[in-house]
């Protein structure tokens, strides 16, 4: 089916960060986060929760973004923060694709009174606000970063489940795709071979700019105490902690904020670029 | 009002109607979340048997479901939306009383959103990749990733707490002393614009490149038309759609968001309400909070609906 002259994917991918500086250090950025994440235990220089009489201290070499009210090393903190918020992001995006995707695509395949209904649901869900609705689900469940974000998860696969559906619609009536049906193929194989593959790149696109919105909701619910939970650190929990004392430290909410700033930045970066790389108006001009 | 105007707004309010109908079915079904016996998480760990058997009565947990839902919309209609289960007040009035604090900042953001990002996106797409193009999406791109609760206490620690031009926390009366309640719902209100703001910019800067770059604005240049002109007579008539839609989204953002920024800005809102209610278990008072929400969001969405109605020209023309 390809073309002759097409390069290979792995040219591809090299090439598109060529092309674009900002989703290639954006890669980069988040690359080095996961790592850091996994290695974690081997590159923070203190424990995360091991306390010290040295309480708010400036930066100096032992504390190089110095230490909180607790005497504990903020950038240790900072550190094993990272697993937390790619854990949490990671779940909520997983919980919301694994509900919006077949919801998505059986809504749009079936049709009729199914694809009424579904619509239906998703616009009453669509109606509340995203971090309200969250909260309450997260009460619901029991407070708790798992929670909150399972929570986070359901609250976006509505969203998703909406672009799978008109991506579906659209794909459904292309012509091969009664070609297959003429010929018996079942829809379980069609689904599959067709329909899939050709709702897959905005889906792609959503995930990546979703994680963004998934890393803010898990800052904002830890922030407000539904999150994570007191002694592991998370920067939305630092950004609390670092509030009740700011009129005395104020530069401690300046490196957990900048954190989040810089990954949901990045996230979105990489979303963009790949809305423009991917999107099939300008694949099939080329 | 054509005939035609007059049916389209009649089928938007009877679409709305399933809309609430599946909204209450959701917050009524949050209960049905609670892992295990509700009654006996809500009684807490240490409750005696009879507080288990007095709370699942008062909640009608005793009963089939359908029949628990229609005695809970059926109270919810008449603005009965139960007592809270710890200061055994009725929720409605608690919500209602916090309600004005709440609407005040996340309109005003709105207004603020509005003002600073109809502008910018405006210069933003006349300018095509140029110097302040590039500058205003940049802008728009930190708008959408910053925590704004985070910017809120940036902006405490600056003009409240640094040059004392605000006040700190709490919220004033709008009626009362509304130049008080004005200074302490600005920073808020600042802090919450820039989602806001952003995602106005964006869509408002893309939906004008396109109009901008269409067939017909093409035409309406070579008939010599000034840049000035086509911007205020084609341009904004044809982007004030995209610019309606995108304001629902924002308030619906801004009501969301709103949360973390009255944590921040210690205002005794709705935000605070669920986020304390939601932490006690304390469900009525969530189930009350939500309700009132999504049923201005729906309110919102509706007259959105129905000004599309009568300004598109593709509902006027037939």
């Amino acid at each position: 089916m390809s073309a002759p002259h097409r390069p290979s994917a792995a040219r591809r991918f090299l090439s598109w960060l060529r092309s674009d500086l900002r989703a290639a250090v954006s890669l980069a950025y988040l690359l080095l986060l996961f790592s850091l994440s996994l290695l974690a235990n081997v590159v923070a220089p203190h424990s995360p929760i091991a306390q010290s009489m040295d309480m708010l201290a400036p930066p100096d070499a032992a504390h190089w973004l110095g230490t909180d009210d607790l005497g504990r090393d903020v950038l240790s903190r900072l550190i094993h923060g990272a697993p937390m918020t790619l854990y949490a992001s990671i779940l909520a995006v997983g919980v919301g694709s694994l509900i919006g995707l077949p919801v998505g695509i059986m809504a749009g395949y079936l049709g009729g009174w199914v694809d009424g209904l579904t619509g239906r649901v998703i616009d009453a869900l669509l109606s509340f606000p995203s971090i309200v609705l969250a909260i309450a689900v997260t009460g619901a469940l029991g407070i708790g970063l798992t929670n909150s974000m399972i929570a986070v998860g359901i609250v976006f696969s509505p969203g998703l489940a909406r672009l799978i559906r008109v991506q579906t619609i659209v794909v459904k009536n292309d012509l091969y795709v009664d070609a297959a049906r003429t010929f018996g193929m079942s829809p379980l194989r069609i689904v599959w071979r067709h329909i899939l593959p050709n709702a897959i790149q905005p889906f792609i696109v959503q995930v990546t700019l979703l994680l963004a919105a998934a890393l803010l909701a898990e800052a904002s619910l830890s922030f407000l105490g539904l999150g994570v939970q007191p002694p592991q650190p998370s920067w939305g929990q630092m950004l609390a902690r670092s509030y009740g004392y700011m009129e005395i430290s104020p530069e401690q909410m300046y490196a957990p904020g900048l954190a989040i700033l810089f990954t949901a930045l990045a996230f979105n970066a990489l979303g963009e670029s790949l809305r423009a790389v991917l999107d099939p108006t300008r694949r099939r001009s080329d | 009002m054509t005939r035609r105007q007059a049916l389209v707004i009649g089928s938007r309010l009877v679409q709305v109607v399933p809309v609430v109908i599946l909204a209450t079915v959701v917050i009524f079904g949050l209960l049905q979340l609670v892992p295990g016996d509700p009654a006996a998480v809500i009684a807490g760990e240490y409750a005696t048997a009879e507080r288990i058997a007095g709370i699942r009565h008062m909640l009608g947990l005793d009963r089939p479901l359908w029949e628990q839902y229609a005695v809970w919309l059926g109270h919810a209609v008449q603005g009965d939306l139960s007592t809270s289960l710890i200061t055994g007040q009725p929720v409605l009035d608690e919500v209602l009383r916090r309600l004005p604090n709440t609407l005040l900042i996340t309109v005003l953001a709105l207004v603020l959103a509005v003002l600073v990002g109809v502008p910018l996106g405006i210069l933003a797409a006349t300018r095509v990749d140029g110097p302040v193009d590039r500058v205003v999406t940049t802008i728009a791109s930190l708008g959408v990733a910053v925590p704004n609760f985070w910017l809120g206490m940036i902006l405490v620690g600056f003009f409240a707490l640094g040059l004392g031009w605000f006040p700190t926390t709490g919220a004033a009366s709008l009626t009362q002393d509304p130049l008080r309640a004005l200074s302490h719902a600005a920073l808020p209100a600042l802090a919450l614009a820039t989602g806001g703001i952003a995602e106005i910019t964006r869509q408002l800067r893309s939906a004008l490149i396109e109009v901008l770059s269409s067939q017909y604005v093409r035409t309406l240049h070579a008939k010599g038309l000034s840049q000035a002109r086509i911007l205020w007579q084609h341009g904004l008539k044809n982007v004030s759609l995209t610019l309606l839609t995108v304001i629902g989204l924002v308030f619906n953002r801004a009501l969301g968001a709103t949360v973390a920024i009255e944590a921040v800005f210690a205002i005794p809102g709705t935000g605070s309400l669920v986020v304390a209610s939601a932490t006690n278990k304390d469900f009525p008072v969530v189930q009350g909070v939500v309700f009132v929400l999504v049923l201005i969001v729906i309110g919102l969405n509706l007259m959105i609906d129905l000004l599309y109605a009568l300004l598109d020209p593709r509902v006027n023309r037939r």
